[in-house]
């Protein structure tokens, strides 16, 4: 065993780390969205995608999906720490392999290229809800909904088509059918 | 047309409904208009300080000793900055303050105004929750909620930032109604079932042990009396953390003394051969289960705490209870007088031999040192210090360091509330202001600062405040020249290179009293120690007692980091004995 030369004890085995996504219900208030993603940051954790937005004007709620890696000790840490946030409504979180959830991102492709070449581009993303949102004869914008590993690919694919710039946003969850998170 | 009042105002009508007596602050610009306020609300006292640092952790021990909450008030920038220690303290050991600070004109904020930071900002890690008032119809709701987020659940600092063009704006106050409520969090999770389920534990058990923390005190002292009632009830052992003494009396047959990395030998081997720990407002702090892997291997661990995010979080336990210390306690010796009224009777013989056991490592005496003539052993002036004022029902502070150990291990505490350390933080500086707050709270009490004399001089200024309000504050200074448990790291660890931790310049403690203008002791042999003890006693005026204490002193017993429990290295006597060895050495 290696010999700790410090006041504190030398660190033990450590968790296997898996992703996570939480969900969180917030007042929508100045700061809130730092006291949320500061207990990831204060422990070291990247937050690999963040989505918030208002979904209750009337009671000012916004709800905050956050894609995250880390042991499930750490990751049970931080929801108990979320709980106890003044500003804090309700917590739920899920594995990314979760069956009963429906993960959806979306991602804006703006292509320089010719329309034949857009067409080909529309069929390869069939499945993932193209919609075009702007086309000239050299240039198209194109959304997608998709999981984050296709948009990836995509991403990936599509360089070849006369990809220039990607924007896409954090996932964002419901569960299926009529089970409702609690 | 109802009468107006602007926001300085406002913040003092606010503190009148929380019935708060003392405030310790510094003024400065942005909060200038409160201070103007002051004169006009007579039941209100502030205390001045002479760093806003001091102010925070005198509010803390303001708190601790009273139960109420501690409020701060302080400037922009740099006097909050200034706070951000004591308000991390009282994060970390869970005491409610309420500071209030300055802030620059709303229309400023953002432009780098003088004087001018951003204070939620830099106190949002360290605080329960914090404010920015930017419309004067929420400056009332903001302070009354502040206070209520302060002090129920898990206590813990808030803060209310307050621009100063807030301050001068007028609005009404609405009458306030104080209730008890709960921040909108529920803090009581637990169910009768897990009560039978505990009692089930504890009548099976062979081997039982009680760990109990600063949570008991935090809960009130009706929760140290039903503490007491359900160990004397059980006939178990006990032991408590260091924030937890005084919660069950110090010198009972049934208490094991202080655990941890600086606990008795008794306690933590107990801890270590339970076959049943009920930790009862405690958070397996790192210096408590010293290497987790191997922290108490075969017991079944309950665990009793008001704070959801402390159970599992460094020991995986196999019963919790969320709930008020007090509460729950009272629920289950409800329930033991209900179902196993002879409790205590048909107990006994269960747990006999685990008695026997804790009564063989007792024989260790591992608190013991080899005193001397020649030299005053730092244990032996706390002992002596102990003896002298153990009736007089003493509050004593200290700083951080070895001083602080040795306080733990040699003055027994009986009472809850009387006793304030900076434990989680281990803020040196922390005891002489927290003395402040503690004799402002109980004005004919004794209050005694045990210290060291590199901590003590990082708030020294505060002695001045002691003067300025004839607080008859006693500061026992045990003084090795060192920083001494920097000192002691570096001998067992580093080889004995004492980097930086002496100090070579110190100021002479006796003369600098003089200077504030209170009275310097200085006791340099063991002879001449009660006699100035007693003298300082004696004197109605805040004290610096200068105690020369031998310089090379460790404090043992000690678990060696990454150690468990069961791997207690022993003092001096115990070495001249050869019971530790080469290879005990090697533990280190």
């Amino acid at each position: 065993m290696p010999k700790s030369k410090s006041a504190y004890s030398v660190a033990g085995k450590k968790g296997k780390l898996e992703t996570h996504i939480i969900v969180v219900w917030v007042d929508n208030e100045a700061g809130v969205l730092a006291r949320v993603v500061g207990l990831f940051s204060g422990r070291g954790y990247n937050i690999e995608s963040l989505a918030v937005a208002e979904v209750d004007s009337k009671f000012n709620i916004s709800r905050v999906t956050i894609v995250t890696t880390g042991t499930p000790e750490v990751i049970d840490q931080i929801k108990l720490q979320l709980k106890k946030l003044v500003p804090v409504h309700k917590v739920a979180s899920f594995k990314r392999d979760d069956e009963k959830v429906i993960f959806k991102e979306m991602a804006l492709f703006k292509f320089v290229t010719n329309s034949k070449k857009i067409k080909l581009i529309i069929n390869a993303c069939k499945r993932f809800n193209p919609v075009i949102l702007d086309e000239t004869n050299k240039s198209c914008v194109i959304q997608v909904t998709a999981l984050r590993r296709e948009i990836d690919k995509m991403s990936k694919n599509f360089k070849k088509y006369g990809l220039v710039s990607i924007s896409r946003t954090g996932a964002v969850a419901m569960t299926r059918g009529s089970e409702v998170f609690k | 047309m109802p009468k107006l009042y602007t926001g300085a105002e406002i913040v003092f009508k606010c503190l009148e409904d929380q019935e708060v007596d003392f405030i310790f602050g510094y003024p400065g610009g942005a909060v200038l208009p409160i201070y103007d306020e002051l004169k006009n609300f007579e039941t209100i006292k502030h205390i001045l300080v002479r760093h806003e640092q001091g102010a925070g952790h005198a509010a803390e021990g303001y708190a601790r000793s009273s139960g109420k909450p501690g409020v701060v008030l302080v400037t922009s920038g740099p006097g909050a900055t200034n706070a951000v220690t004591a308000l991390t303290d009282a994060y970390m050991d869970s005491i409610p303050l309420v500071c209030i600070s300055g802030q620059v004109p709303t229309h400023l904020i953002g432009t780098d105004a003088f004087q001018e930071c951003d204070t939620t900002g830099i106190t949002r890690p360290c605080t329960k929750h914090n404010w920015l008032v930017k419309d004067i119809k929420d400056l009332q709701k903001t302070i009354h909620k502040a206070f209520e987020v302060a002090t129920t659940g898990r206590p813990g600092p808030v803060l209310v930032d307050i621009p100063k063009d807030i301050q001068f704006q007028k609005i009404k106050y609405l009458p306030f109604k104080k209730t008890k409520k709960l921040n909108g969090k529920s803090h009581s999770y637990y169910k009768q079932y897990d009560v039978d389920q505990l009692i089930d534990l504890m009548s099976k058990s062979k081997r039982p042990i009680f760990y109990t923390g600063g949570g008991v005190i935090n809960s009130g002292p009706k929760a140290s009396e039903l503490l007491r009632e359900l160990v004397r009830s059980t006939g178990f052992p006990i032991t408590s953390t260091l924030q937890g003494l005084g919660c069950f009396p110090g010198d009972d047959e049934q208490f094991l003394g202080m655990l941890g990395m600086h606990g008795t030998y008794e306690a933590n081997n107990a801890m270590h051969d339970c076959d049943l720990m009920i930790n009862i407002g405690a958070r397996f702090d790192d210096r408590i289960t010293g290497k987790l892997d191997e922290f108490s291997p075969n017991s079944k661990k309950v665990h009793i705490d008001i704070d959801p995010s402390s159970i599992n979080k460094n020991v995986k336990v196999d019963l919790p209870l969320v709930g008020d210390v007090k509460s729950v306690l009272s629920s289950i010796i409800k329930t033991i007088k209900k179902t196993k009224p002879n409790f205590l009777k048909s107990n006994k013989q269960n747990t006999s031999k685990w008695w026997e056991k804790i009564d063989n490592w007792r024989k260790k005496k591992s608190l013991n040192y080899i005193n001397s003539e020649s030299s005053i052993k730092p244990q032996y002036a706390i002992q002596r210090l102990y003896e002298l004022t153990k009736n007089k029902d003493t509050y004593i502070t200290t700083e951080v360091g070895q001083h602080q150990m040795w306080a733990a291990q040699h003055y027994k505490f009986d009472k809850p509330n009387r006793w304030m350390t900076s434990g989680g933080l281990g803020t040196m500086g922390y005891g002489l202001p927290a003395a402040v707050g503690v004799q402002i709270a109980h004005p004919n009490k004794l209050v005694i600062d045990i210290a060291g004399e590199a901590s003590v001089l990082m708030t020294m200024q505060e002695m001045s405040t002691a003067v300025q309000y004839s607080l008859p504050i006693k500061i026992f200074i045990l003084n090795n020249e060192y920083m001494g448990m920097v000192r002691q790291w570096q001998e067992l660890l580093h080889d004995k290179n004492y980097s930086e931790s002496y100090t070579a310049a110190l100021p002479d403690f006796v003369k600098l009293a003089e200077a504030y203008g209170c009275v310097g002791i200085r006791a340099k042999t063991p002879d001449e120690l009660d006699d100035k003890i007693i003298e300082m006693l004696n004197t109605d005026r805040p004290v610096i007692f200068d105690c020369l204490v031998d310089k090379q002193e460790n404090c043992f017993p000690m678990i060696p980091s990454g150690k468990p429990h069961n791997q207690m290295i022993l003092g001096p006597e115990d070495e001249k004995d050869n019971k530790i060895t080469g290879k005990g050495k090697a533990l280190v």
